[in-house]
């Protein structure tokens, strides 16, 4: 069966339009992009959308949707993303996050175990395990953007981006995107102080995805992250690094869907 | 016209330019010695009481985690030299108070820089330059909304006189504001605000009816950045009757070979080298900016300026140098150019030019160039002041 999609529309949440890209048809799961939202049209999803309804919003200040001046952090960012989920009367569906959106799922679940059936986190931000003077993640702002793509891609020539070529249109959502993720992430770095003391609170089958590269967040990282969710499981894809969704579609595909079912 | 004189206290003496990436934010400061930042930061502030002497007002600014700029601390500087001098106004230009945080905390040690100065105080704020956010962990974006509201919680602090007041605001919370000690000038001192290419920015500066100055830009943009000023200009009986200023780098000889000379020393500043990803942070420019940088349509333009030399650099304005009748010249042609200015604020010295030069030249400036310019007609903000008196 071919996957339809995607389309977009825009829902109105606490005032502000959000919004929402569904692809595919079957039992409904929700996505929730990484910052730089490079899952769109992405291998991966069209995957998914094979016997899914990939579901997938912008966050405030992403893609398409608004970002009211008094949204600070992700955990702002998670009361409209609840709101939304709730206006969608979805039920306890199974959620993958990616990067920035792994953030927003955990921040979501730490406040309710009410909206996700089953939890994948891939690469995620979110949480702060080492000391005070150690760099849990890499600093994205302040090293050379070739070291970024460096410590982001496994095969760097994956990363590489002609923004030359690309529409006006495509060049303000980026721009936008990274603007937003200095607004919501610069400080504290990548993580919500408290979420070690809340991480437990999430009740919901959980499966950490982690390429076996990643310099941003790196594999000890991920392991110190999956450790705070009790009885969640941790499966390293090789040859990846930040994104092993896009690097290697195949294994992540092989790894998420015993997880997630029939 | 008033002439100030300025430096960014550089400590020049870093390894040769192919061998380190950045001067700022990241270099090591294992290439600071401090035996000879000791004689740096003497020597500078030497130079400025000479200015004082000479008749010339003193700007200080602060940076930080850049070999370019060992003023970090602005107020510091000011109030050794609040103590030190006796004559000149003294402007911090300005006080990163969108970076920094705290406006109480500024408002406070401006009153009492003011006091000690016996009034000889101006108070600039600025922004901060993009590369700034690093050092102190400031959020990029949000940085004109935080700029304001720290602007108008520092003055609403200078002028309260009577109870003590809350801010619950959206960047700053305080309770029980109430200054001690209260500024000298009543009820606060002149205001200043810098300025590049925002336009609304400098409307809301002179609708307040501050000073507004801008940088080493070429006179076609600061004619424009002025014309703004002007043209939203309102006499809101501030202190000083607001103003506008400019900044070149001066330097001022007895022949044109020997200020030539002077000027290409100055010009180190101009070539201070910064990585790219401190020279535009995320969200500190607007998205369309963004956008226009994503499809290259900034790259090469520093080097491309740079690489029209001199005389071009002289003709637009953003270096001024020669004998004292060429600099006098240059000045007034300037002023011509851009519709008049109030404030000649000259980064006399940079990079490695020694105390001799930078005092030989400050002195010609100050004995002959000065005498050249300093009647020039006030801009109509001032007379607009001087009507209403």
């Amino acid at each position: 069966m071919a996957a339809t999609g995607p389309k977009s529309t825009m829902h109105t949440v606490q005032g502000m339009k959000i919004e929402v890209e569904r692809m595919g048809k079957g039992k409904p799961i929700l996505v929730f992009t990484s910052e730089e939202q490079l899952e769109r049209g992405s291998a991966a999803l069209a995957n998914l959308a094979l016997d899914h309804e990939v579901i997938m919003p912008s966050l405030p200040g992403y893609g398409r949707s608004e970002r009211p001046d008094w949204i600070r952090n992700p955990d702002d960012i998670s009361y409209i993303m609840m709101d939304l989920l709730d206006e969608l009367h979805l039920g306890p569906v199974p959620v993958i996050g990616f990067s920035l959106g792994g953030w927003i799922v955990t921040e979501i679940a730490t406040k309710s175990n009410a909206y996700f059936s089953k939890i994948i986190l891939v690469d995620s931000y979110g949480v702060k395990v080492g000391g005070a003077y150690e760099r849990d993640i890499a600093d994205i702002w302040t090293l050379h953007a070739d070291k970024v793509l460096k410590l982001k891609w496994h095969d760097v020539a994956k990363g590489k981006r002609d923004f030359p070529s690309m529409s006006e249109h495509d060049l303000q959502i980026i721009a936008r995107n990274v603007e937003s993720t200095a607004r919501f992430c610069w400080e504290p770095y990548m993580h919500s102080i408290n979420m070690t003391k809340r991480l437990h609170r999430i009740k919901v089958p959980t499966q950490f995805i982690w390429g076996e590269n990643d310099g941003i967040t790196p594999l000890a990282y991920g392991r110190g992250f999956s450790a705070l969710i009790l009885g969640s499981k941790f499966t390293t894809i090789g040859r990846a690094g930040h994104y092993p969704h896009l690097e290697q579609n195949d294994d992540f595909i092989k790894a998420i869907r015993p997880f997630l079912g029939a | 016209m008033q002439a100030w004189h300025f430096t960014e206290m550089p400590y020049p003496h870093l390894p040769p330019a192919d061998q380190i990436t950045t001067m700022r934010v990241s270099l090591s400061n294992k290439h600071f010695d401090p035996n000879i930042g000791a004689d740096l930061y003497n020597r500078y502030l030497d130079e400025y009481m000479i200015a004082d002497d000479l008749g010339l007002d003193l700007m200080v600014n602060e940076h930080h985690q850049t070999a370019t700029c060992l003023d970090t601390c602005a107020p510091l500087s000011a109030a050794i030299l609040a103590r030190q001098t006796s004559k000149g106004r003294i402007l911090i230009l300005g006080n990163p108070i969108a970076n920094r945080g705290d406006p109480i905390r500024i408002a406070e040690e401006m009153a009492m820089i003011d006091c000690i100065s016996r009034g000889r105080l101006e108070v600039g704020f600025v922004r901060g330059v993009p590369y700034e956010v690093f050092a102190s962990n400031s959020n990029p974006t949000q940085t004109v909304e935080r700029l304001w509201e720290g602007i108008d919680l520092s003055i609403a602090a200078w002028k309260a006189v009577d109870e003590p007041f809350n801010f619950e605001g959206r960047f700053t919370h305080k309770r029980q504001i109430n200054l001690w000690p209260r500024p000298y000038q009543t009820p606060h001192p002149p205001v200043w605000i810098t300025g590049s290419s925002d336009h609304e920015a400098i409307s809301r500066a002179a609708s307040r009816g501050f000073t507004f100055a801008t940088f080493l830009q070429p006179y076609e943009v600061v004619r424009k950045l002025f014309e703004t000023y002007r043209a939203h200009y309102v006499d809101c009986g501030q202190p000083g009757g607001g103003g506008l200023g400019f900044l070149p780098l001066v330097y001022t000889a007895d022949t044109e070979a020997e200020a030539e000379a002077g000027m290409k020393e100055l010009l180190w500043y101009m070539t201070a080298k910064t990585e790219p990803q401190f020279r535009n942070p995320p969200g500190y420019v607007s998205v369309d900016l963004n956008v226009k940088a994503l499809q290259g349509a900034f790259s090469g333009r520093t080097d491309a300026m740079r690489a029209k030399g001199l005389e071009f650099q002289r003709e637009q304005g953003v270096i001024m140098y020669g004998t004292p009748d060429q600099v006098a010249q240059q000045v007034k042609r300037f002023y011509e150019n851009v519709g008049g200015f109030d404030h000649l604020l000259m980064m006399q010295q940079a990079g490695f030019l020694d105390h001799a030069r930078t005092v030989k030249s400050m002195t010609l400036f100050a004995k002959e160039v000065f005498p050249q310019i300093k009647d020039l007609a006030r801009t109509k903000p001032l007379r607009t002041l001087a009507a209403a008196e």
